[in-house]
């Protein structure tokens, strides 16, 4: 049964779809129970995972799985290779987690077409948590392009009033990243098939060892860092984002800016980075520029919204902004952080599209003008979303701080000081932009006759939302079951990007020296590559 | 004189063009038949031809690994051939699958267009394993004559006649070119044996750059290039596209073109391999063209059959990229696309013509809106088709263009490949656009004109496994296309 847990988690949403392709199409209640419950045994399924203790100790990747798949001669090979190291860990739980929480926020949200929704729903988690899995550059780029159709439709079908310009848009923009991507995959696997190593299908491993010159390097890693900037979204291909998270029905919304924003950063993490370390110092001060660039824009832009769904898009450009400039640091600290911060920005903006979603079901509008007073019409809503107000903004005990925080400090003890300064002033801009739609939303008269009406939330409602608010206040207050777990992948990862071994950083702040106290064995099975860093 | 007449018999060896022989006589059958068959009933010749058509497939298939050689070197039913045999007896298959109810509701239904379609693919059957020009030039008359009165087959019809007499004068007009340029190589080379030219030119270098040669080998290429529509070649094919019956142009995108495609590919790579360079770079530039050309002007397309025209321009670029790449991966490539383009371009037209009404003025991007919610296994079913035209995994177009692109990465083209990604970029413009009209709209219609008539619901069903199966588990596939080189 273990041997197969990844494959099992990952193939039962799309059984789960086909299920639901054959039920009755009138019974909305039924296909959406079903497809809750098919995401609740997938989490189930994935729980084994998060407790395992053995990604506490080790950089390998668990879980594996192996099976040839299309083998053509010498032409090429392609494997069924997959399993997850501490860093995948945490973001494959994150889709299992967060996907029963979307199919429960659609219960009202969602009245056409239901059958097709909820298989679209299953049939995303697949490709999400394949993409995830995936250690064969191939098979991820199969699952990375199935993701595309079932967000296009959500979009496209179950959107706002914009959606065919937004559905289209993203599905183009990611589209012509990964399409270069794909070339760059072939380009690399002839270049390793021609000079001789031995290669295993598209084995993400067998890549790690190549050693590529300079020249080439920089071509590769422009393809890739292209197509995963598109998905992350870095300014400035970030113009599908507003679009698409406005559009996006909630539940869509809440997954694309949950697990699919992380799939470009995972990207970085995963590929871009490690695979091609040299290039990656070459094109650094423009990295970073763009991060710090899209932290900044992100936060002003997203002050100037009057919709609030809106609003949250940017600010994810924002926050993604500190997540790759986390992951530039190159140094632990940093690259926690920005692991952490992936997750908080998962359960914290899927938190705030949810809340967006609760009023928009109420008034059908997201115009913040439309609102105010709502506290004293909603006290547990208010309290609520305050707390994920907060998060977002970084308030110690809370999950964001934690993320933030070791982002910053990574960055300053990294050659990045200078970005950090000004991202730092990010932060500020985001408790403005956050505090001041709050004020305007939640506090002052409740004069507006439609808002006088409103009730609080539901049962239901409180069970999508309750969840992701444990997890603000358990990676807040005791984020060490997360970090000790992706320590060692994170200290092999700097390996592999700085060719050091990992730096033991002495009570920087307590919960993440406990998660470096215990030096992880790092896998030397490098090339020798990166030594001269 | 006995000898002579002796070794001349020994050399014939029917078994060399046996597909041809056993589909020619079944269509001769079939013709006569028709005489005595009742007006308006054509669902036995259908079935003939059908039944034809496997036994076709089964006389092919019975040389595989064993090939066959006759005529004194004329024709070969090597493994190559026989690849493509079945990609013309496959697309000639569904084509007919799919033809019977739309010829009644066109009011055409006539058995002779069985016979024609038959015809036509024992030309493409002979352009694929002929080894001499001057077989490949039979071939390609017997199928381009059969397709000048298929695409005119609805006399009644002005755009019918159209496309008819467009596609006849210009195709005349090329054929003058591809046989001029046969005159020109056999001037040079004193043969018109395809290996021998090989032969004759690798011994000779000096006549790899002889004018004579250098003009027949652009003027063959004028001819080939034509059939397949490759840019500046292409104008002629949405006008007749548009304008022959909807199984027509579905057949003429996979079959005939993968028929130009086999003879192009084995006079340039066998007899004209030896002038490599001096050829490749305009097949370059060419695939570029064609691909730009194609994928752009499609990018206005309101009307669905010329819209699929335009892209099938653009398809026909990108298995161009294979043929540039000239490597065992980009080759076999080729093939692979040829028959991965088969199923997902007629899957596609399937759908039109079981949505069509008669005259057909409802497949417009504005008459498929809802499409989806009203028809939705019609829906998904030419989604899925769109998808792998797009080249969206796990789909045959994915893998397709994967192989071909492949092909072009190994041999260095690096920007070709690029420009060609780049080009399914724009592509994928077009194709989800049919989309949004079929399920971001709301219906205006509610399609109930549509039966799910058996034979084009076959069709359709074949087409979507087709794609699926070489999208999701390729490699066997690939395997044979690898064996299939020449």
């Amino acid at each position: 049964m273990s041997e197969h847990l990844l494959s099992l988690m990952t193939f039962i949403p799309l059984l789960g779809a086909l299920v639901v392709l054959v039920l009755p199409k009138g019974n909305g209640g039924l296909l959406r129970s079903v497809t809750l419950v098919v995401t609740l045994i997938t989490f189930v399924v994935s729980l084994p995972l998060a407790m395992d203790p053995v990604f506490k100790t080790s950089a390998e990747m668990q879980y594996t799985e192996f099976a040839k798949w299309i083998s053509v001669g010498d032409y090429f090979q392609m494997n069924y290779n997959v399993g997850i190291d501490g860093i995948s860990l945490w973001l494959v739980m994150l889709t299992t987690f967060i996907m029963p929480i979307s199919v429960l926020s659609t219960w009202q949200a969602v009245t056409k077409n239901v059958k097709g929704y909820m298989a679209m729903m299953l049939l995303l988690e697949t490709a999400m948590l394949g993409a995830f899995i995936s250690l064969d550059l191939f098979l991820f780029y199969i699952f990375w392009e199935l993701m595309l159709i079932p967000m296009y439709f959500m979009i496209g079908i179950w959107g706002g009033a914009n959606r065919i310009y937004a559905a289209v848009k993203f599905f183009i923009y990611t589209a012509v990243g990964s399409l270069l991507m794909l070339v760059a995959i072939i380009y690399l696997y002839y270049y390793a098939v021609g000079s001789g190593v031995a290669m295993n299908g598209f084995s993400i491993a067998d890549f790690y060892n190549l050693s590529l010159n300079p020249e080439l390097q920089k071509w590769m890693f422009l393809a890739f860092a292209f197509s995963f900037a598109i998905k992350v979204p870095m300014f400035p291909v970030h113009t599908w984002l507003p679009d698409a998270h406005t559009e996006a029905p909630t539940a869509g919304s809440v997954i694309l800016a949950a697990v699919m924003l992380k799939m470009g950063t995972y990207g970085y993490v995963r590929f871009a980075m490690p695979l091609f370390p040299e290039a990656l110092h070459h094109f650094m001060p423009w990295l970073a520029s763009l991060s710090v660039i899209g932290i900044i824009y992100g936060a002003l832009v997203a002050m100037m919204q009057k919709d609030v769904k809106k609003l949250v898009a940017y600010s994810s450009v924002s926050h993604l902004g500190f997540v790759m400039l986390g992951l530039f640091a190159l140094n632990n600290i940093g690259v926690s952080g920005a692991i952490l911060q992936m997750i908080n920005h998962g359960i914290s903006t899927g938190a705030l599209f949810l809340i967006v979603g609760f009023i928009y079901e109420r008034r059908h509008t997201r115009m913040i003008s439309e609102f105010g007073g709502l506290s004293k019409q909603m006290p547990i809503f208010a309290t609520i979303f305050m707390i994920v107000t907060l998060s977002s903004i970084g308030l110690p005990a809370t999950n964001g701080f934690v993320g933030e925080f070791l982002i910053l400090m990574g960055a300053f003890e990294s050659e990045l000081r200078w970005f950090a300064a000004v991202a730092t002033s990010g932060v500020i801009l985001a408790a403005v932009y956050m505090l001041w739609m709050f004020q305007r939303v939640m506090f002052g008269k409740l004069d507006n006759p439609k808002n006088q009406v409103l009730k609080d939330l539901s049962i239901r409602e409180l069970c999508v939302i309750l969840p992701l608010m444990v997890f603000v206040f358990w990676i807040g207050v005791y984020p060490n079951t997360f970090l000790e777990k992706m320590a060692p992948s994170v200290d092999h990862f700097v390996y592999q990007v700085t060719g050091k071994s990992p730096v033991v950083v002495e009570s920087v702040v307590p919960a993440c020296s406990s998660a470096h106290a215990a030096p992880a064995e790092v896998a030397p099975h490098h090339g020798d590559e990166h030594a001269h860093h | 004189m006995e000898n002579l007449v002796q070794t001349a018999l020994q050399n014939i060896n029917f078994a060399a063009i046996m597909p041809s022989l056993v589909l020619a006589s079944f269509a001769m059958v079939l013709l006569l038949l028709n005489a005595f068959m009742k007006r308006g009933v054509t669902a036995p010749a259908a079935g003939i031809s059908l039944l034809a058509l496997v036994a076709t497939g089964f006389a092919s298939i019975s040389s595989w690994n064993n090939a066959q050689f006759g005529f004194a070197g004329h024709v070969a039913l090597d493994n190559y051939a026989i690849f493509f045999n079945i990609v013309f007896l496959i697309a000639a298959g569904l084509t007919i699958l799919m033809s019977d109810a739309y010829l009644k509701r066109e009011g055409y239904p006539v058995g002779e267009y069985y016979t024609l379609i038959l015809f036509s693919t024992v030309g493409a059957m002979l352009m694929a394993s002929g080894t001499d020009l001057m077989t490949i030039f039979l071939g390609l008359e017997v199928l381009s004559v059969s397709l000048y009165v298929l695409a005119g087959f609805f006399r009644g019809q002005l755009r019918s006649n159209e496309a008819g007499l467009k596609y006849f004068l210009l195709g005349a007009f090329s054929t003058g070119f591809l046989l001029y340029g046969v005159a020109l190589i056999y001037g040079v080379t004193g043969t018109t044996n395809v290996a021998d030219i090989g032969a004759f030119l690798s011994l000779n270098p000096e006549a790899v750059s002889n004018p004579l040669a250098v003009v027949g080998m652009l003027l063959m290429a004028t001819g080939f290039l034509f059939k397949i529509a490759i840019a500046p070649f292409h104008m002629w094919t949405p006008d007749v596209y548009e304008g022959a019956p909807t199984p027509i142009t579905a057949f003429m995108s996979a079959g005939p073109k993968a028929a130009a495609f086999s003879a192009f590919m084995r006079v340039f790579l066998v007899g004209l391999g030896s002038m490599q360079a001096s050829w490749v770079g305009l097949l370059w530039v060419l695939a570029v063209l064609t691909m730009v050309a194609g994928n752009f002007v499609a990018l206005n397309q309101t009307n669905l059959k010329r819209m699929l025209a335009y892209s099938s321009i653009a398809h026909a670029g990108y298995a161009l990229v294979g043929l540039v790449a000239a490597n065992e991966i980009g080759i076999s490539g080729v093939l692979y696309y040829m028959l991965a383009y088969a199923f997902m371009n007629i899957g596609a037209f399937a759908v039109l013509v079981l949505a069509g009404k008669q005259g057909e003025d409802n497949l417009t991007l504005e008459g498929f809106a809802g499409f989806g919610y009203k028809r939705p296994l019609l829906g998904v079913l030419l989604t899925i088709c769109l998808f792998s035209l797009m080249g969206i995994p796990p789909s045959a177009g994915f893998t397709g263009k994967f192989y071909i692109f492949a092909g072009a990465l190994n041999a260095g083209y690096v920007w070709l490949a690029v420009l060609g990604v780049l080009n399914s970029a724009v592509s994928l413009y077009y194709y989800l656009r049919v989309m949004v009209y079929m399920y971001f709209r709301e219906p205006t219609e509610d399609f109930s004109w549509i039966q799910l008539k058996i034979g084009a619901t076959v069709c359709l069903i074949l087409s979507v496994a087709g794609v699926l199966y070489m999208g999701i588990v390729p490699s066997g596939i690939m395997a044979l296309a690898r064996q299939a080189l020449f």
